[in-house]
């Protein structure tokens, strides 16, 4: 997505401030996946697909409701099915929609070493700007929930807008828009939290009792949340990660490698210079010469 | 000018045609792949992207250039290979460093066709470029990406930019030492270095060069 932006809060590989004179002043936004809700129907697979244009490949039966499979570059939101053989016996069959989490604090963009190929806006949303985007794949390293996909086509880093274009017109996402069961919802990430909170209770009046809202702080927490029946295992659900934080590879390869080398090749050359100036240069002189050719006269008349 | 160590009119031959050859794609492809790194690594930096033609095809570009680097340097490396071993007499001048530093050349022990500082540059640039062409193919996302878990491309990532790293600044301290040691940049331009350099800084291999012409 490409629009001008006067609301850009973070941008990758940028230290100035970006345009941010507009701001999210009725609060960030929030698309909640209440996955208790979800019959597996996708339509918000579809929806995505129609508003965003985008047709995958017709696939193959894999051995799962899954198709595709997995995300692609052409598939922003999968609906990732896992049964789940309870230990009293009952099998429970959870799905969750797959898809760009929208962290707070994200990996991709910290990753990124193009500027403004990655931004994210004030209403929390992240966005990739292809334009910009290099191939270079760094996105797909930095991200926790593996989500960024580069195209074979063009080399671009491609997921999840949380349809950018449709938000900043105050639209909802194509995905919510259509969800039939009221299981994806969206709005202002406090109305989020409140609407999954009343749903949590009711979960847990339920039977439920792990019931819960994963909105994970280890990457400042997220602005796509699920409420997920066993909120004490999200790695039932298709393997959500437990505690999703940027890995501390990624930060020490992007945070203080990145001065500490730059100031290892300066202090490198600096080193050179001042040794030049303050010691001087090794010539060799014409008294090593004379010494050279002695030394092989010598040889010469034994 | 042929063959190694020949000598004519106080020069001797240090390295033929082939070889300087060979440095200098080596040097230049270096140069290349260094600055499109930098460009990639550092945002402060990726600005040098515009050398390239921006940043698809600096990234584009890096690797092939790399593997360029890598295939030259190979053929060096297996012909430097057994001049740079360590002897005894190389641990002796590396103790004595600070006299190497402060030019006091009288002090330190005779040596070979290259000192100890150079056979170190040798390993550490071997060392590096094994690390780089490894590290490059995990993360080389056109083509070999695909087939490694993240967590490993990670792990790839930071391996690569501390190998850059650290060849990066060899490579100075390798540029420097030229600047600092007169006469040794003839070597690489014209092949030959003065009888008094070669009798000054690496008398061993002096000695050794020069029997053929005693009697």
């Amino acid at each position: 997505m490409a629009l001008q932006s006067l609301d850009i809060i973070r941008r990758s590989a940028t230290t100035l401030p970006s345009p941010e004179a507009r701001g999210a002043h009725s609060g960030q936004v929030a698309k909640l996946i209440d996955v208790t809700k979800c019959i597996g129907c996708k339509a918000c697979q579809v929806a995505c697909m129609e508003w965003n244009d985008l047709r995958d490949e017709v696939g193959t039966c894999v051995g799962s409701y899954n198709n595709p499979p997995d995300l692609t570059e052409e598939s922003w939101t999968v609906m990732k099915f896992s049964e789940y053989e309870h230990a009293d016996g009952n099998l429970e069959w959870l799905i969750r929609k797959d898809g760009c989490m929208h962290c707070a604090d994200p990996g991709c963009l910290k990753a990124c070493p193009s500027p403004g190929a990655i931004v994210q806006y004030a209403n929390g949303i992240v966005d990739f700007h292809e334009k910009t985007a290099s191939g270079c794949g760094y996105c797909v390293a930095g991200c926790p929930f593996n989500v960024p996909r580069i195209s074979k086509k063009d080399n671009k880093a491609y997921k999840c807008t949380l349809c950018s274009d449709r938000v900043s017109v105050g639209l909802e996402p194509a995905c919510v828009k259509t969800c039939p069961t009221g299981c994806i919802t969206f709005g202002s990430k406090e109305d989020m939290q409140q609407h999954a909170a009343e749903r949590i209770e009711d979960l847990k009046s339920r039977g439920f009792d792990n019931a819960g809202l994963y909105d994970p702080q280890g990457v400042g927490g997220t602005h796509v949340m699920y409420v997920l029946h066993h909120a004490d295992k999200p790695e039932l659900y298709s393997d959500l990660p437990k505690d999703p934080k940027i890995s501390a590879t990624v930060g020490l390869w992007k945070g203080i490698a990145k001065p500490l080398g730059v100031l290892a090749i300066i202090a490198t050359a600096a080193a050179g210079f001042l040794h030049y100036i303050g010691i001087g240069p090794n010539e060799t002189t014409e008294h090593d010469e004379e010494e050279a050719q002695r030394e092989l006269e010598k040889e010469k008349t034994p | 000018m042929s063959s190694d160590g020949e000598s004519r009119q106080g020069q001797i031959v240090r390295y033929g045609p082939a070889l300087r050859i060979n440095h200098w794609i080596v040097a230049g492809s270096f140069i290349l792949v260094a600055l499109s790194g930098l460009a990639l690594f550092h945002p402060a930096l990726f600005w040098l992207t515009n050398l390239f033609g921006g940043g698809p095809w600096t990234r584009i570009l890096h690797p092939f250039i790399g593997l360029v680097m890598v295939a030259a340097f190979a053929l060096i490396g297996a012909k430097l290979w057994c001049e740079n071993i360590m002897r005894p007499y190389d641990w002796e001048w590396l103790h004595k460093i600070r006299d190497v530093v402060e030019n006091r050349e009288d002090r330190l022990p005779e040596i070979g066709k290259y000192n100890a500082g150079q056979k170190l540059l040798f390993y550490t640039i071997i060392l590096c470029l094994l690390g780089l062409l490894a590290s490059g193919l995990v993360i080389w996302r056109a083509y070999f990406a695909i087939y490694f878990p993240i967590w490993f491309i990670r792990i790839a990532a930071l391996l690569h930019a501390f190998c850059g790293f650290v060849l990066i600044c060899s490579i100075i301290v390798h540029i420097y030492a030229a600047i600092w040691v007169k006469g040794s940049v003839r070597a690489m331009t014209r092949g030959t270095v003065s009888d008094g350099w070669a009798w000054k800084h690496h008398r061993l291999w002096f000695r050794e060069v020069t029997r053929g012409q005693r009697k």
